[in-house]
C-alpha cells in the first residue's frame, strides 16, 4: 500500500471540504479522480502532500504522516500543479534548488524535456515566469518524470499545453514504470483513459465512486 | 542546513533582480550621495558636523524608511508566495518546513541590511574624502544598532506574513504597525505625560519597548552620551541604566523580540495549513 487516507475530514471555515474519506492507493494504481469543482479532489491531493492538518482521521504515505514527516514523504512523490505557478527564479536556478532539494540529475530533465520539444539549455537564464504557459508546464513535468518517484500526481497537468504537447505528454506516461503509481485529477476522462486502471469520482467532499477500469 | 543555504540564497538571487531592491539600495546609496552633495555634512546643528551630522541625519532617515520598506518587501515573502501557489510547487519538494522558512529569513536579511550597511559604509569613504577622521567606534555601534533594527522589523514582517494568509491583509497591518510604532504610540505617550495620570517612569519604560525609540535614543547616544537632545528623559534613562548598557539594551533588545516574532511566525507556519 502507498498512500492510504482514512476517515480524512477537513474542514474550511466552517464547510467540510473532505467529509469522511477513505481512500487507498496501491502500487501500480493509475487513477484518474474526477468531480465538480468544490468536490474535495485537490484538498485531498494537498493532504496527501502534507499542506492541510486534517481536521480527522489519518493520512499515510509509504507508512509515514506528511505532516510530520514531510520530507521523506515528498521524497517518494512527484506533483505537478494545476497551473505553473509565476516562480520568480530563473530556469537555472529553479533547477539548481530541485537538482539539490531531490537528487535530480539535471541531464535527465534536459532528456525529459527534450522529449517534450522543449530546448532548456537556451534558456536557463531566462526567469521560470516569462515562459508561455505550455513551457513552464513541459518543465514541470519534465521535472516530476525526472523525480524517481513511487507516486506521481498530476493535477489537470495538460491544461495549457496545445494537442501536440498534449499528444507528447500522454506518450511519456506510457513509458512510467508500471511500479510507479499516478494519480490525475482531471475533468476529461476520455483524454487519458487509455493510461488508468482506476476512476474515483468524487462529489461534497465524499468519495462516492471509486472502481477498476 | 545545505537546504537552508540552499533556499537563503536563492532568495537573495530572487531578490537581487527585483525592482524593489533596486529602489531601495537607490534610496539609502543616493540619500547618503545627496547629503553630501548638499553639504550637510558641513553645516553644525546643536554641535554636530562633518561625518556626525551626516550621520544624524541618516539616523533620521532610517527610522523612517528602514522599517516600512521592510515591512512591505518582507510580508509578501510568505503570504505572497501562498497566493500565487508558489509556496504550494515550492514544498512540493523535500525541503523541511524549518529550511524552508529561516532559509528565506536568512536570506532576506541579506538583501535588506546590506544596502543600508553599504549606505553607511560610503558616508564614512565620502566623510574620510573629505578629510575627517574614522570614528570606528561608532561606526562599528551604528552598523550593530542598524543590524537589530533590521532585524526586529524582519521577524515582525515574517510573523505577519505567516499568521495572515491574504498579501493585502498583511500589507496593510505593517503599515499600521509602523504608523503606530513610529508615531502613534509616542503621541498617545505624550498625551498621557500632560495628563499627569500615569508616572512618567511608567510613561519612559513603555516608550523604551518601542524598538523604534530604542533606535533613535541609540543611536543619539553615539553622538551624545549624555543625551542632551532629548531632555529631561536622559537623566531617568542614564541614571537607570547608564550609557553602556543603554547602548548594549538598544542592541540586544530589538533581536530578542525579532527573534520571538520570527519563531513564533515559524510556529504558525508548521502547525497552521500552509495553502
Amino acid at each position: 500500500m502507498l498512500a492510504i487516507a482514512k476517515n480524512v475530514t477537513k474542514s474550511f471555515m466552517g464547510t467540510k471540504v473532505l467529509d469522511n474519506v477513505n481512500l487507498t492507493i496501491n502500487q501500480g494504481d493509475r487513477i484518474a479522480m474526477m468531480g465538480p469543482n468544490g468536490a474535495g479532489k485537490t484538498t485531498i491531493v494537498r493532504a496527501l502532500l502534507g499542506f492541510y492538518h486534517i481536521d480527522s482521521g489519518e493520512i499515510k504515505v509509504n507508512g509515514a504522516d506528511p505532516i510530520k514527516n514531510r520530507v521523506d514523504v515528498l521524497k517518494s512523490i512527484s506533483f505537478i500543479p494545476q497551473l505553473p505557478p509565476p516562480v520568480r527564479l530563473s530556469i537555472e536556478e529553479l533547477l539548481s534548488f530541485v537538482e539539490k532539494s531531490s537528487d535530480i540529475s539535471r541531464e535527465k530533465i534536459f532528456e525529459e524535456s527534450g522529449r517534450m520539444d522543449l530546448d532548456l539549455k537556451n534558456q536557463l537564464n531566462k526567469p521560470f515566469f516569462k515562459l508561455s504557459g505550455g513551457m513552464k508546464q513541459k518543465l514541470l513535468i519534465a521535472i516530476a518524470l525526472s523525480k524517481k518517484s513511487n507516486l506521481l500526481i498530476f493535477d489537470e497537468p495538460t491544461a495549457n499545453l496545445d494537442p501536440k504537447g498534449r499528444e507528447k505528454f500522454y506518450e511519456l506516461l506510457t513509458e512510467i514504470d508500471p511500479a510507479c503509481s499516478t494519480l490525475f485529477i482531471t475533468h476529461r476522462l476520455d483524454e487519458i483513459e487509455g493510461l488508468v486502471n482506476r476512476k474515483i469520482y468524487m462529489d461534497l467532499g465524499k468519495v462516492v465512486e471509486d472502481e477498476k477500469i | 542546513m545545505k537546504n537552508l543555504l540552499l533556499i537563503a540564497y536563492l532568495d537573495v538571487k530572487e531578490s537581487l533582480r527585483s525592482k524593489w531592491f533596486y529602489v531601495y539600495s537607490v534610496v539609502f546609496g543616493g540619500l547618503m550621495a545627496l547629503f553630501f552633495i548638499t553639504g550637510v555634512s558641513d553645516s553644525v546643528v546643536m554641535g554636530f558636523t562633518g561625518l556626525s551630522r551626516m550621520l544624524l541625519i541618516f539616523i533620521q532617515v532610517t527610522i523612517i524608511i528602514l522599517p516600512i520598506f521592510i515591512l512591505i518587501t518582507t510580508v509578501k515573502s510568505i503570504s505572497g508566495d501562498r497566493e500565487s501557489n508558489v509556496l504550494e510547487y515550492m514544498l512540493s519538494f523535500p525541503v523541511s518546513l524549518k529550511d524552508y522558512y529561516w532559509g528565506k529569513m536568512l536570506g532576506r536579511f541579506a538583501t535588506v541590511f546590506l544596502p543600508v550597511f553599504l549606505a553607511l559604509i560610503l558616508g564614512v569613504i565620502f566623510g574620510l574624502f573629505k578629510g575627517g577622521a574614522l570614528p570606528w567606534k561608532m561606526i562599528f555601534l551604528y552598523s550593530a544598532l542598524l543590524f537589530s533594527l533590521s532585524f526586529i522589523f524582519l521577524g515582525l514582517a515574517f510573523f505577519l506574513s505567516t499568521i495572515l494568509k491574504s498579501t493585502d491583509i498583511a500589507l496593510g497591518a505593517s503599515f499600521v504597525v509602523w504608523i503606530a510604532l513610529l508615531a502613534f504610540i509616542d503621541i498617545a505617550l505624550m498625551g498621557l505625560m500632560l495628563q499627569n495620570r500615569v508616572s512618567d517612569e511608567l510613561i519612559i519604560t513603555l516608550a523604551m519597548l518601542n524598538p523604534i525609540e530604542v533606535f533613535r535614543i541609540g543611536a543619539i547616544s553615539l553622538f551624545d552620551p549624555e543625551l542632551t537632545v532629548i531632555g529631561p528623559v536622559a537623566y531617568y534613562l542614564l541614571d537607570t541604566l547608564g550609557s553602556v548598557w543603554l547602548i548594549i539594551y538598544a542592541f540586544v533588545y530589538p533581536i530578542v523580540i525579532g527573534l520571538i516574532l520570527a519563531y513564533l511566525g515559524y510556529v504558525a507556519f508548521r502547525k497552521k495549513d500552509l495553502l
